[in-house]
């Protein structure tokens, strides 16, 4: 939207689109994104896709090559064969080349100097989520995300912290994109299989417990049933856990209180303290059970420091149990606003607003609400072919993801297992701790390709 | 910019707010400079042969800290550059990142023009415009001076797009520069092996020419200040793009230090910077992981400082997402987040047409008229005043209520007895738990349309007109 236009003076531009393909699109929309959470899986259907979803799933495996295995060297031989072609000659060794006038027979030598930053004086808090036996839990291992003194990824100072990624578990069967589902249909309604499935298959770090049927206009269920869920789940993995509500603001805090009651000494995450439900609640059962708070505001900066500051005087939580959410939105529908919300929001801290001095947290699973990554083909009969949507859905994860990634966001909530894949790849590769063979870059222009 | 406050502006303007350049008063006109809302020939005054001093010293005050570039001729050349800041939200990025798709020598004639092609014609609709490609990329992997130029002039047949030549062999870069140079083509790259032949070719023919030093920014620099020297200074700078591994935090970080230093005043490297997402393909060969992890790089390298960047995966996945991150970053952050809040008209709506509610932020509001007018849907669309805020959250944060929605139609004048035959409203598929609500405090018929908007044409073929009750 970089001009104010009306689209309508676009109208004549754009062509009518035709009614059966629209149809088409419609049926596939119900199967896929039902946001009441209540719509069926239309087995025909999924059968009838299913031959094209498995080829595509074959080329989204392929991507698991980016980690665990031996960096392919396909081009290496190239490379290699045309380096010696271009000796890397320091100014000193230069020869004399004579030239015109005005042409140098010398490369006149310069140093680049960069300082570090001066103005990042403070560092972000450091938080850990989960509890070992040692501290009163029964979590294998624990996550700490935070005390960054830079930009991530900077070399102005380590980044002590790598980014960590914990995968969404619901406690009931969702509506959710086709591309998202196929990898949970085996354990949609088991939130403990569920939560098994993201861990040991799926390289999630943490899981997310999201209680979404106590949503009155879902299934209302009460929090007591709802923490049996909780149980499960913390009986199932050993990782530490996100407890999430329905997102109604009336029922979360009472749903919270109980999960945190259940959960107590795990050291979980609840999501979300937010300024429009009773986040004292929730706060006093984060302190009173060992947990963490997740501070939650809509794209605002001061509405963020505004909780943030409640929370740590009004409410007394500890500023090592704060991470914020500062809101995610996906790539194409603000995330210009979210990207920057977060890296206004990180520099503040470095520099030294103590009320923004804390570890962040995506909501990256909503990429799966732009259209780009969930429908069939566009609805827009100019735009070029969208190609296969199995292929763009966990991109447009992973681009949502890995751009607030840049902006200091550490704890990355997600669904598709081929973009929790990728994304932790790109930010542990950018954090430093990835090892792999030097490539020769020296000739790419040279390289040869096939034709797509 | 040299320049923190307009009173350092003002100083050199005429001074007798005579309104030419658009606003009232030069002190004005020096904030619109400031934050490059205005530019320097809006004042025609200045223009005049006496005022010649005080423009030139306002163009060096002025000039943004990283030089602008600029490549290809007419309608679709592309300027790269120009940027005055480290973080978008202390001003604006200017210049979207510039991204070229490559082609190359050893294609055969009928793939090489069907990629141009393709690469010229794709395109994504977004909120009022397409977004497309920017450039084309040739490389010579032959190393063929007659090939390279073959397949530059065919290139050009095919295309206005601006061109990128590319090769390390002075000779074979020459060659193709003899065919393209009208072109105003970008030339990759000088080396520290080949600088004084690349020197050459890019001020014979007064063209844009990339130094690539891999990984050794010293190098790089005395490149740079090198070619300043000999007269060439639409340079860019490409530091080396290093695929996995830790070369790429290197690669991240060598880029950060060059648009520091630029930006901090080291007028010496202070160039447009190139990134090369493409040698994803040096390490991955499977078409999917190879694009992508290039889409992957070309998302940080659009974030962090590439002003133009060379790829090759033309899947629709690698480039929606590569085009949509370019737009994202580099729109204006100054722009408003809202529409105002009100009932707009899309078409010529009847009392039959629907009443559509949507929030103002603009995202979603442009979103949702683009898919009701480029269907030609006559309705009402209100947007409702959620603070900037979509639907989804705003429904969860309580910014979009019934009351809220009352309050628009109330706002607007709007009243669904009089201006519509049906007294129904459709609320967004995300907003179906407000159904009840707005019955009760509205006294209307509820519709839940659909999810997204990109399918309320469907939706409409099925449940409008209402059925009368």
């Amino acid at each position: 939207m970089t001009k104010k236009v009306k689209i309508s003076e676009l109208t004549n531009m754009l062509q009518d689109l035709d009614i059966e393909a629209l149809e088409g699109v419609e049926i596939e929309g119900d199967i896929e994104i039902d946001i009441g959470g209540l719509g069926g899986f239309d087995p025909n259907l999924a059968h009838a896709l299913g031959h094209e979803t498995a080829q595509l799933s074959v080329h989204l495996a392929n991507i698991s090559r980016l980690l665990g295995y031996p960096v392919e060297q396909a081009f290496a031989s190239a490379s290699m064969s045309m380096a010696g072609q271009q000796p890397q000659m320091q100014p000193q060794d230069k020869q004399q080349i004579p030239f015109g006038s005005g042409r140098l027979s010398e490369l006149l030598s310069a140093k680049l100097e960069v300082e570090p930053a001066q103005e990042w004086t403070h560092t972000i808090q450091e938080v850990t989520l989960g509890a070992t036996s040692s501290d009163g839990g029964s979590r294998k291992s624990t996550v700490t995300i935070g005390g960054e003194k830079a930009l991530p990824y900077y070399f102005d100072a380590p980044m002590p912290n790598r980014n960590y990624v914990t995968m969404d578990v619901f406690d009931m069967p969702i509506g959710m994109a086709k591309a998202v589902k196929v990898n949970y249909e085996d354990v949609m309604g088991d939130p403990g299989e569920w939560a098994k499935k993201v861990v040991n298959e799926f390289n999630a770090d943490m899981v997310t417990v999201h209680l979404v049927s106590t949503d009155p206009m879902i299934k209302d269920t009460s929090p007591r049933e709802a923490s049996k869920v909780v149980e499960d789940v913390l009986q199932a993995v050993d990782v530490p856990l996100v407890i999430g509500g329905s997102g109604n603001p009336q029922k979360d805090p009472e749903v919270l209180e109980k999960a945190a009651e259940v959960a107590e000494g795990e050291r979980v995450l609840l999501a979300s303290a937010s300024l429009n439900l009773d986040y004292e609640r929730i706060a006093k059962a984060a302190i009173n059970y060992g947990h963490a708070v997740l501070s939650w505001t809509q794209l605002e900066i001061n509405a963020q420091k505004e909780l943030n500051r409640k929370l740590m005087k009004q409410c007394n939580v500890p500023r090592e149990s704060i991470v914020m959410d500062p809101t995610t939105a996906a790539l194409g529908y603000g995330l210009d606003y979210a990207y920057t919300n977060m890296e206004r929001i990180r520099l503040a801290g470095l520099m030294g607003d103590e009320e923004l001095t804390f570890p962040m947290s995506s909501g990256t699973t909503n990429a799966w609400g732009a259209r780009e990554s969930w429908m069939k083909s566009s609805p827009m009969k100019d735009d070029s072919d969208w190609g296969p949507r199995e292929y763009r859905g966990p991109i447009w994860e992973i681009v949502t993801g890995l751009s607030l990634a840049l902006a200091g966001n550490d704890l990355f909530m997600m669904m598709h297992p081929t973009s929790v894949q990728v994304l932790k790849e790109i930010t542990q590769t950018l954090y430093g701790s990835v090892d792999k063979e030097t490539v020769d870059i020296s000739n790419w222009v040279e390289i040869e390709m096939e034709v797509q | 910019m040299k320049v923190n406050s307009p009173l350092e502006v003002y100083k050199y303007l005429p001074g007798d707010n005579c309104g030419v350049c658009g606003v009232d008063t030069c002190m004005a006109f020096a904030s619109k400079l400031l934050d490059r809302s205005g530019q320097l020939n809006d004042c025609t005054p200045l223009l005049e042969d006496e005022n010649k001093d005080k423009l030139e010293k306002l163009e060096h005050l002025l000039a943004p800290e990283i030089r602008e570039v600029e490549i290809g001729i007419g309608d679709k050349s592309v300027v790269i550059g120009g940027d005055d800041v480290l973080y978008r939200h202390k001003l604006t990025f200017f210049n979207k990142t510039a991204l070229a798709y490559d082609v190359w020598d050893t294609l055969d004639e009928d793939n090489l023009v069907e990629r141009v092609k393709y690469i010229e014609d794709f395109k994504k609709f977004y909120v009022g415009e397409f977004l497309s490609p920017d450039m084309i990329a040739i490389r010579s992997s032959s190393n063929d001076p007659k090939k390279f130029a073959d397949t530059v002039e065919k290139v050009m047949e095919n295309t206005e797009l601006p061109l990128i030549l590319c090769s390390f062999d002075p000779v074979v870069l020459r060659a193709g520069v003899e065919k393209a140079h009208k072109r105003n083509p970008l030339l990759y790259a000088a080396t520290m092996s080949n600088w004084q032949e690349v020197a050459d070719i890019a001020l014979e023919y007064d063209l844009a020419v990339t130094l690539f030093s891999p990984n050794d920014l010293d190098n790089l620099k005395s490149l740079a200040t090198s070619f300043n020297k000999m007269g060439a200074e639409k340079l860019v700078l490409d530091p080396g793009t290093y695929p996995t591994g830790k070369e790429l935090n290197t690669t991240f970080n060598n880029i950060l230090k060059i648009r520091r230093a630029g930006i901090g005043g080291d007028k010496d490297i202070a160039y447009p910077i190139m990134a090369v997402p493409l040698t994803s393909w040096l390490v991955h060969k499977d078409t999917v992981t190879a694009s992508y992890w290039e889409t992957v790089l070309a998302s940080v390298f659009t974030i962090k400082y590439g002003d133009v960047m060379i790829l090759h995966s033309t899947e629709p996945y690698a480039m929606m997402a590569e085009l949509h991150l370019g737009d994202t970053i580099y729109t204006d952050p100054r722009k408003p987040v809202t529409v105002d809040p009100g009932v707009y008209e899309v078409g010529s709506p009847t009392p039959e047409s629907p009443l559509i509610i949507t929030t103002n932020f603009a995202l979603t509001y442009y979103t949702v008229e683009s898919d009701l007018s480029s269907n030609s849907i006559n309705s009402y669309l209100a947007a409702v005043d959620t603070d900037g805020i979509g639907v989804e959250a705003a429904v969860a944060g309580g910014q979009l209520t019934a009351s809220k929605i009352k309050e628009v139609l109330e706002l607007a004048d709007f009243s669904l007895n009089e201006k519509t035959s049906h007294n129904t409203i459709i609320l967004p598929g995300l907003a179906a738990r407000l159904q009840g609500d707005v019955e009760d405090m509205l006294d209307t018929n509820v519709l839940i349309g659909s999810a997204d908007s990109g399918r309320l044409p469907g939706w409409m073929d099925k449940n409008w007109p209402p059925e009368k009750e």
